[in-house]
């Protein structure tokens, strides 16, 4: 057998990521601001994780008479220290001196949980940051003043509190793990569902995409908006109840595109040789089509992804989000249109909820150049 | 040449540039075109000749392309010199081009007479009514039948073969000095191909046009070049009289070239072997439907009442133009789409059969695709595609006898094992087709339904396919349904041959006998189209 066609050698083994993943990961690292908005945002995505370690009214690690406590993950009754509630309060001085003279305690960098509410605020909440006071007037609420052990830098609001005495600094960093969260679920949800009915109706075509269609032509004329405000004021509203209603509705987004890819690639030659050598339908779908499909629903996801957290964001602000008392982006920027006299409120809420939307979109951007043939750097 | 010629081209290269990295797609060519002179630029795909035509009318997308060194000499003027204004000029005016694929070059949303007179109107400056006298002229010269009528058709309603004779006759609009027609005639039928090369042939004759040819099919080089200059990777490597290269081909890629057509002949067909598959009074309808109840007022007969036998160690060959139903039939018989009819493999009636009671069978029944570019998952290694049949039919393999089946089959096919975890866009036209063939082989199959496989691959590529299809069929006593437009390889390879026409027969019987004493007149045409490369007379075959 003759082969004019040279083979140029190259490494036998299967490369753990396939060239056409490499050359993708090129192309994301090619856009250099898509590339370090990553990295920020999961850094700051991956501490936020760990928020009650960074933020907490409990102490990270204790030692009470011999005996190591870990208060921020367990929850200790207060009887263990001598008082008598069933939670304990460690911003308590009494619980803390108590815990000292018998030992020691570790606090996270900031004392403050999202719910706590600052006893010692030097003038009526919304208070000033903590740096914007001077010692005297910061420590003036507790009991010895300047001398006060507990009016430390680990007391300090950073950015002030809200109107309800409360750290916004904590607040923020629980307010961007929840909308981030909530964000990432929803669309994961949004994805699996609109894909596979995008897929179902692209692949058989015929009767299965025309009721779909229709189907989907109707649900998505529902005003969405006005229902989630007559479900919230019949169900209570919660994290999940939220994420249920918004599910709901924003599959739909996906199965346009997801539907056409479908419709396009299912008369493709490989496809028609799949068939052919009779491969079961469920296995085109996945191991043929799915991955041309994949590339239209990435350059969507960002987007999708940035859309939930503002409508999250802006129902906290209506006041038809999640319960009150909860970290929430929303009620901050809420705030901060309540009280212009405390400008670090609109501030820190604007800053924070610009800084994750214009990350995620650099990731996005930088996605979607990932992900397109024909985009070339030099 | 004693006169000055009418394009010189200098030592022309090109590059283009991706990633930081630069490549050299044509590398300081050299040639002349005088006036009335068809040249053809000759030479496989790859091998920079659509690079060179491009460059002459600046169509390449620069800044990624560039030209390290030439000049093109155009009635005085370097063309790589002038600015975007000048030679818009030159383009479309003095120097038209054709392109190969006459269904995207046309504007769909457009009559074909917009499109005319939209050209008169810009380089000439013609009101309306001189414009569509015009077109209608250009129409009537490039032989399009009661062009009157055709004006405002879109180039939907118009045939391949119709539209590239719009094609030429917009290029003709502006009586330029020299045409460069880029592979005109490849996405064509034969027979339509005859009659397209006359066309260009009697109006360059006419008007006193230059050409330039460009083509990687040697007889029609034969047909219409005065001179021949071949190209490969990038250079060209051998000029000179058309007659002299073919009589006389100096360089040894010329030689390689003119070597290359799929030679040898099967033996003859042996009519005791068993029969694999076989089809009797095969239909497949399409319903024409109207009306607000959709009611079948009519059918689109794409296979109209076939029957067909292949056997054992055979190939059954059919021919036919595009549109004749020679894919349909295949399809049907795999049952890849559904028919009426009685449709036996292996002792089996299988047309009743549904998609999963037909999966066992699929195994000793496969199909290669025309495309070898679109046939394989650009997504999947090669390992991955070859293997995907052999998880569905022999689940109980291990991954290691899995693996080795894959390696054997490679070596099989004449491709080295080592490549297998890597993807297809990494291998050459030749290579993909290989693989194609590996993965319906890897299931030791008795029945092959080849489509066009060699159709989308160069004539020294094909030949060498031909062989390895040749080689598996002996070796494994394999019935092929071998599917083609290209009679140089039914010769090769078909013991029987059917010539399918409107999803009928027109002519069946052995290959030997359909090739040197054709009956109809039909397939006489055919062949003289497809090996003399002359046109038939009028009505017998399409336009």
């Amino acid at each position: 057998m003759v082969v004019v066609e040279d083979v140029t050698t190259r490494p036998v083994s299967k490369p753990w990521l396939s060239p056409l993943n490499q050359r993708r990961w090129a192309n994301f690292k090619a856009n250099r601001r898509g590339y370090w908005s990553l990295w920020i945002f999961l850094v700051l995505f991956v501490l936020s994780l760990f928020a009650e370690f960074i933020a907490n009214d409990r102490p990270i690690l204790a030692s009470y008479k011999g005996e190591i406590l870990f208060p921020a993950v367990i929850d200790y009754p207060e009887e263990k220290f001598g008082g008598f509630y069933a939670v304990t309060d460690y911003r308590d001085p009494v619980i803390s001196d108590e815990i000292t003279s018998n030992g020691w305690l570790i606090w996270p960098p900031i004392r403050y949980h999202y719910r706590t509410v600052n006893n010692e605020v030097p003038e009526a909440a919304p208070a000033k940051p903590s740096w914007m006071y001077d010692k005297q007037t910061r420590c003036a609420r507790y009991p010895k003043g300047v001398d006060d052990e507990n009016c430390n830098i680990g007391n300090w609001n950073w950015l002030g509190t809200d109107d309800q005495a409360r750290d916004v600094l904590s607040r923020s960093i629980y307010g961007f793990r929840i909308s981030v969260l909530f964000g990432l679920i929803l669309t994961a949800g949004s994805a699996l569902i609109g894909v596979s009915a995008g897929a179902m109706q692209g692949y058989f075509g015929g009767w299965t995409d025309l009721l779909f269609q229709r189907f989907i032509e109707i649900w998505s004329a529902i005003p969405v908006l006005y229902l989630l405000l007559i479900i919230s004021a019949i169900l209570p509203p919660g994290f999940f109840i939220l994420l249920g209603i918004m599910l709901l509705f924003s599959w739909v987004a996906f199965v346009g595109v997801v539907r056409a890819e479908f419709l396009r690639a299912r008369n493709f030659e490989y496809v028609n040789a799949a068939r052919a050598l009779g491969v079961p339908n469920r296995t085109i779908m996945f191991r043929h089509l799915l991955p041309n499909a994949m590339v239209a629903t990435l350059t969507f996801l960002p987007f999708i992804l940035n859309g939930s957290i503002s409508t999250l964001t802006s129902l906290d602000f209506l006041g038809f989000g999640l319960p009150p008392g909860s970290a929430s982006l929303g009620e901050l920027l809420k705030q901060g249109q309540r009280n212009l006299n405390a400008p670090w409120l609109a501030l820190s809420g604007f800053v924070v909820i610009s800084l994750m939307l214009s990350l995620l979109i650099f990731i996005g951007e930088a996605t979607r150049d990932a992900f397109d043939p024909r985009k070339t750097f030099k | 040449m004693s006169e000055q010629p009418l394009l010189s081209v200098r030592d022309l290269s090109v590059a283009f540039t991706q990633g930081g990295k630069t490549q050299t797609a044509v590398d300081r060519i050299s040639f002349d075109i005088a006036k009335g002179e068809t040249v053809a630029l000759v030479g496989e795909s790859g091998s920079g000749k659509s690079v060179s035509a491009l460059s002459v009318l600046k169509l390449l997308p620069y800044p990624a392309a560039s030209h390290p060194s030439g000049h093109i000499m155009f009635d005085g003027a370097d063309l790589l010199a002038l600015g975007e204004k000048d030679l818009r000029r030159v383009r479309g005016n003095k120097i038209t081009m054709i392109f190969q694929e006459p269904m995207t070059s046309l504007n769909p949303l457009h009559t074909i007479s917009q499109q005319i007179i939209e050209i008169l109107k810009l380089h000439r400056g013609m009101a309306d009514k001189a414009a569509r006298v015009r077109t209608l002229e250009l129409l009537n010269e490039v032989g399009i039948r009661d062009p009157q009528k055709r004006l405002d058709a879109y180039p939907h309603q118009l045939s391949g073969g119709q539209r590239q004779r719009v094609m030429i006759a917009m290029a003709l609009a502006n009586e330029p000095q020299l045409l460069i027609a880029d592979e005109p005639t490849t996405a064509l039928d034969v027979t339509v191909q005859a009659q397209i090369l006359e066309l260009l042939d009697g109006l360059k004759k006419k008007n006193g046009m230059s050409m330039l040819f460009i083509t990687h099919d040697l007889g029609i080089v034969r047909k219409v070049a005065d001179r021949v200059c071949v190209m490969t990777k990038g250079k060209i490597v051998e000029t000179g009289p058309t007659k002299e290269i073919f009589s006389n081909p100096q360089h040894e890629y010329t030689r390689h070239l003119l070597a290359a057509e799929p030679k040898g002949k099967p033996p003859l067909a042996d009519d005791t072997a068993k029969t694999v598959m076989s089809g009797r009074d095969i239909k497949v309808w399409f319903p024409i439907k109207e009306g607000f109840f959709r009611k079948t007022v009519d059918h689109v007969k794409a296979v109209d009442g076939i029957d067909v036998t292949v056997r054992a160690g055979q190939t059954l060959g059919v021919v036919g133009e595009s549109g004749s139903g020679k894919t349909t039939l295949g399809l049907a018989l795999a049952r890849m789409i559904s028919s009426s009819g009685k449709i036996n493999f292996n002792g089996r009636d299988i047309n009743q059969l549904s998609f999963n009671d037909m999966r066992p069978l699929r195994r000793e029944l496969q199909i290669v695709f025309q495309d070898p570019f679109g046939s394989l998952s650009p997504r999947m290694s090669v390992s991955d595609i070859i293997e995907e049949g052999l998880k569905i039919h022999e689940p109980k393999l291990s991954d290691a006898e899995r693996d080795k089946r894959v390696v054997d089959v490679l070596n099989e096919v004449g491709l080295d094992p080592e490549t297998r975890f890597r993807y297809p866009h990494e291998f050459s036209g030749g290579q993909r087709q290989r693989i194609a063939i590996a993965r319906a082989m890897v299931l030791k199959p008795r029945f092959v339904m080849l489509d066009e496989p060699t159709s989308a691959l160069d004539m020294s590529v094909q030949a060498q396919v031909v062989d390895l299809l040749r080689e598996l069929q002996a070796k494994h006593d394999l019935a092929y349904l071998f599917i083609s437009h290209d009679l140089k390889v039914i010769r090769a390879l078909a013991n029987d041959v059917i010539v399918m026409r409107n999803g009928q027969i027109v002519e069946s019987g052995p290959s030997r006998q359909i090739f040197e004493q054709p009956q109809s007149d039909y397939t006489r045409a055919l062949m003289a189209a497809a090996f003399k490369i002359e046109t038939a007379p009028v009505g017998i075959v399409s336009e």
